[in-house]
């Protein structure tokens, strides 16, 4: 079955015809050429193809396009401004919590959707919020800090 | 002599320096390999063996041929050509000729219109084997046997590699000793678990040249490699690195994926991309080897070590991979950071039907580390010193030689006790905290660059950069160092503002490209900032240079008066005469047009003249004293690392947000393989491929980490810096093994340390009525 899939794409109405078992991530990516969202295990364990569904965090590797349909989609490519960083992205940046940076989409947009929920979070409420996230070479600490130096201006 | 030869404060290096493409990986813009598509790129997929020993009758591809969309079906015979990362191991194919070793070897390659269709092929394809006994076992493969994994087993066996050496008379002084401990390692084997699956990209054009994107840590070897394999001259094959999402060791072997990639290309004339999914990279492997290793120390009455006798039983998988090194590192890396006059060591490295095992961060450091240091805390219970003290009385000297003779030129390890002791507040915690609560100490000992290189040509530098300015008075920079997230591109840009002057912003490091990258080995061994450091330090001297001529001229006083200034050149007793840095360019671009400079670096001669004894010898080495603070509950076996304190002699850290990040990088790396981690095997069945059975810690598990970096200058790093990207791990597991002794007085020598162990081993003590703090 290929049905048309319509949604709005960071902002944008999109309409895109793919095939029932069409994972979102496969869509952005292969069709849409939104490689900002990274495909890191197809299985919903690292966080790294976040991207959120009506505002909130989802996996796009285990979200069916097809459920996006008549919702809004919000990929690290709609969360970053035109031009220049969100003051998230720009915290990353200054306290070194992207090296690989092949989770660093995931996280951005899992903790500006946390942020967004609490916007003074605690240690504790941003391990939590970050949880569904792997990163292998930063060990989460220059994450954290990064993700409280933003909610807190600095 | 030029300005240069008088210090003058960095501006930039020390400081905390934000990686140079930070913008773009939080943006979602950094190019991996796996977001680059070429036009009429066809799909590459892999028929994987599901025997793990067997050898090949035959392979008909007919079927799948036929398929419509199918472009090309290929085997080993057509690339037969045997490789490896190292020269003188080449036991690899692109493609399994002959036999297949292990369950995930490749059988053959596919390329088609799409995914859909690359799978029909590959289900097309009829394979008839002839199944050979499995070899599992690392302790029945050292005899001989009828169907060896590999031709080249010693004597018949699956023996890969054995080492022997004895330096000084270990018996001898295991006779004299006052005290002797013996502590029995066993390690499950890990694996990097990068977030970045391996991607290849292969595109060859009618020009007759070969294009290979791919996820690296190696291009250089990957340059070789498939030159090698598949018989085209180095100069018709460009290789390009995109950022990679992390290594680890995992990408620092050419692997057969990226042959076979290449050979699909050639064969259908069309860009062909094959992209891991994550059972790939489980397979693939090449971690930690799983090992058995047994220590027995001496020491006189004062707690002086006099002799280590240690061996090592090191499953190899089906490969040899980085294994010769393997087998010498579980063994030498044993001579820091302590003085040991007597040492005698048997290794071997056993070749069995499981995926490759190769480098992982600390190769080959890590595992007799965590024996030597759980043995070193046993030893200072057993005299009665304080861990710490034991220490002290042992550690190697700055400017000394070990007794298998590593060159020790700068050592901060004395430093590295002192700071994390303070930090701890170990006096007032080393057992005196209550049952179940405990602190530990572990220390390290790493190489900072692998002394000898994996080069066929070793009179070649190990690193060359190239520097290129043309009047817009950007520099761009060329060296095939290979960023994997570390920050190697930020300290190359960083080196070059620091010396010529000038703004960061004005320097950019161009992506990893052979046609016009300087060959630099890559990212293992701990290298890069030592070499690439050195070499850019040199590159960016030699374009000073030709800067201060021009402003000399402008001036109108000698170069030797001439003082680089920020942005600027100025005389240096007149500061108010002075030209911009745009100014002194252009005059000395007048005669040469573009400017060009070049720097290189090769590590002096060293080591001893015996066999293996280049092994382990390295420019510099860094150290590491690390106290790890536990809380573990006796009911359940489960504990939580609160803390740890990582004293670490990196020489000059020259950017710090990168050498903590390195850090607390290492710490998670390696409280993965103490905790959890694990490579689980039912045979020769791998039996956890993915990350939902695989765990490395999430968030909540990570401790609090406190960075001491504590190292003085080191005399041959640049700007006297040292490694700092592997050492940090090594002293991590032996101070939680050690805190979790001091917290519940069971030693833990069988990792990971799961909590069914700790309640096992709590029980077993309390049964041997052994009483610990009350308990």
């Amino acid at each position: 079955m290929r049905a048309p899939v319509r949604l709005t794409l960071n902002g944008h109405p999109v309409e895109a015809t793919c095939p029932d078992e069409r994972v979102l991530l496969d869509l952005l990516r292969e069709e849409l050429n939104l490689t900002g969202t990274k495909r890191g295990c197809d299985l919903g364990t690292c966080g790294c193809c976040t991207v959120l569904l009506d505002g909130r965090p989802v996996l796009s590797c285990l979200t069916l396009a097809r459920l996006a349909d008549g919702r809004s989609v919000t990929t690290i490519e709609g969360i970053s401004p035109p031009s220049g960083l969100s003051p998230l992205q720009r915290s990353f940046v200054e306290h070194g919590a992207t090296q690989c940076g092949f989770c660093t989409p995931g996280f951005i947009v899992a903790a500006t959707a946390l942020l967004r929920e609490h916007p003074h979070p605690s240690r504790d409420e941003v391990v939590r919020g970050l949880s569904g996230n792997l990163c292998r070479c930063t060990g989460y600490a220059k994450i954290i800090e990064a993700v409280l130096a933003a909610a807190e201006g600095r | 002599m030029d300005a240069s030869a008088r210090p003058d404060p960095l501006r930039l290096l020390g400081g905390r320096i934000p990686y140079v493409e930070g913008p773009l990986k939080v943006t979602g813009r950094a190019e991996y390999t796996d977001d680059l598509k070429r036009p009429g790129m066809l799909v590459g997929r892999l028929l994987r063996s599901p025997w793990a020993h067997a050898r090949i009758r035959s392979i008909d591809p007919s079927a799948a041929r036929a398929l419509p969309g199918v472009y090309a079906v290929l085997t080993g015979e057509r690339y037969p050509t045997a490789f490896g990362v190292l020269p003188i191991t080449h036991d690899e194919t692109a493609i399994a000729v002959g036999k297949v070793r292990y369950i995930g070897d490749i059988l053959a390659a596919v390329a088609a219109q799409d995914e859909a269709t690359a799978e029909r092929a590959l289900a097309a394809i009829r394979v008839d084997v002839e199944p050979l006994a499995e070899h599992t076992d690392p302790k029945v493969g050292i005899a001989p046997v009828t169907d060896p994994i590999h031709a080249r087993g010693l004597h018949g066996s699956n023996v890969q590699k054995e080492v022997a050496q004895h330096f000084g008379d270990v018996d001898a002084a295991f006779a004299r000793a006052a005290h002797t401990v013996r502590v029995r390692g066993s390690f499950a084997g890990v694996t990097h678990a990068f977030t970045e699956p391996m991607a290849t990209i292969a595109e060859a054009t009618p020009d007759g040249r070969l294009t290979v994107w791919s996820a690296t840590q190696v291009p250089h070897y990957l340059h070789r490699a498939l030159s090698e394999v598949l018989g085209l001259p180095m100069h018709r094959i460009r290789v390009i690195k995109p950022e990679v999402g992390g290594g680890f060791g995992g990408k620092s072997d050419p692997l057969p994926h990226e042959i076979a990639c290449a050979a699909l290309a050639l064969e259908t004339g069309r860009p062909v991309k094959i992209l891991f999914d994550r059972e790939d990279v489980f397979l693939t492997n090449h971690g930690r080897h799983p090992t058995q290793n047994d220590l027995r120390v001496a020491a006189d009455a004062e707690g002086h070590l006099l002799a280590y006798d240690l061996t090592a039983a090191i499953d190899g998988g089906a490969w040899s991979s980085f294994g010769t090194v393997t087998t010498y590192y579980n063994g030498v890396l044993a001579m820091g950071p302590y003085r040991v006059p007597n040492f005698r060591y048997h290794g071997r490295r056993v070749y069995t039907n499981r995926p490759p095992s190769g480098a992982m961060r600390a190769h080959g450091g890590t595992n007799v580390r965590y024996t030597i240091e759980v043995a070193l805390d046993e030893l200072a219970e057993k005299i009665g010193v304080d861990p710490f003290e034991l220490r002290r009385r042992n550690a190697l000297a700055p400017h000394s030689t070990t007794v298998n003779q590593f060159r020790i030129t700068s050592t901060s390890f004395l430093a590295c006790l002192n700071a994390v002791r303070a930090a701890s507040a170990w006096e007032s915690s080393f057992r005196r905290l209550p049952f179940g609560e405990g602190i530990g100490l572990g220390c390290g000992f790493y190489i900072s660059g692998s002394n000898s290189p994996i080069h066929f040509t070793p009179k070649m530098p190990q690193s060359t950069v190239h520097l290129k300015v043309d009047m817009d008075g950007g520099i761009a920079v060329h060296s095939m160092q290979a960023d994997i997230g570390q920050g190697s591109n930020t300290l190359l840009a960083a080196i070059v503002a620091e010396v010529v002057g000038v703004d960061l912003e004005r320097v950019h490091v161009v992506r990893v490209d052979s046609d016009v990258s300087p060959i630099d080995l890559g990212s293992y061994s701990s290298r890069v900032t030592f070499m690439m450091g050195n070499a850019a330090r040199r590159a960016a001297e030699e374009l000073k240079g030709r800067l201060v001529h021009g402003a000399s001229e402008l001036l109108g006083y000698p170069p030797e008066q001439i003082r680089v200034g920020p942005e600027r050149f100025e005389v240096a007793h007149r500061p108010d005469l002075a030209v911009t840095y745009l100014e002194a360019l252009h005059r000395a671009m007048e005669r040469t047009g573009a400017l060009t400079a070049s720097g290189a670096y090769s590590s002096p001669p060293m080591g001893g003249s015996f066999k293996g004894a280049r092994a382990g010898t390295a420019p510099a080495y860094s150290f590491a004293a690390y106290v790890a603070r536990v809380a573990v509950d006796a009911e359940t076996g489960d504990y939580r690392v609160g803390k740890v304190w990582a004293a670490f002699d990196c020489g000059r850290p020259l950017n710090r947000l990168a050498v903590e990040g390195q850090i607390e990088g290492s710490i998670h790396m390696g409280l993965g393989q103490l905790m959890g981690e694990s490579l689980n095997y039912r045979g020769a069945r791998l039996m956890n491929p993915s990350l939902l059975d695989y765990k490395i810690p999430m968030p909540m598990q990570m401790p609090e980490v406190e960075c001491l970096l504590v190292g003085a200058e080191d005399p041959e790093g640049p700007f006297g810096a040292k490694e700092a990207g592997e050492g940090p791990l090594v002293a991590t597991l032996p101070a939680v093994a050690n805190a979790l002794y001091d917290a519940v007085g069971v030693r833990f020598t069988d990792l990971p340390i799961t909590p069914d162990k700790v309640v096992k081993g709590i029980e077993t003590r309390r049964r041997e009525g052994r009483a610990w703090k009350g308990d």
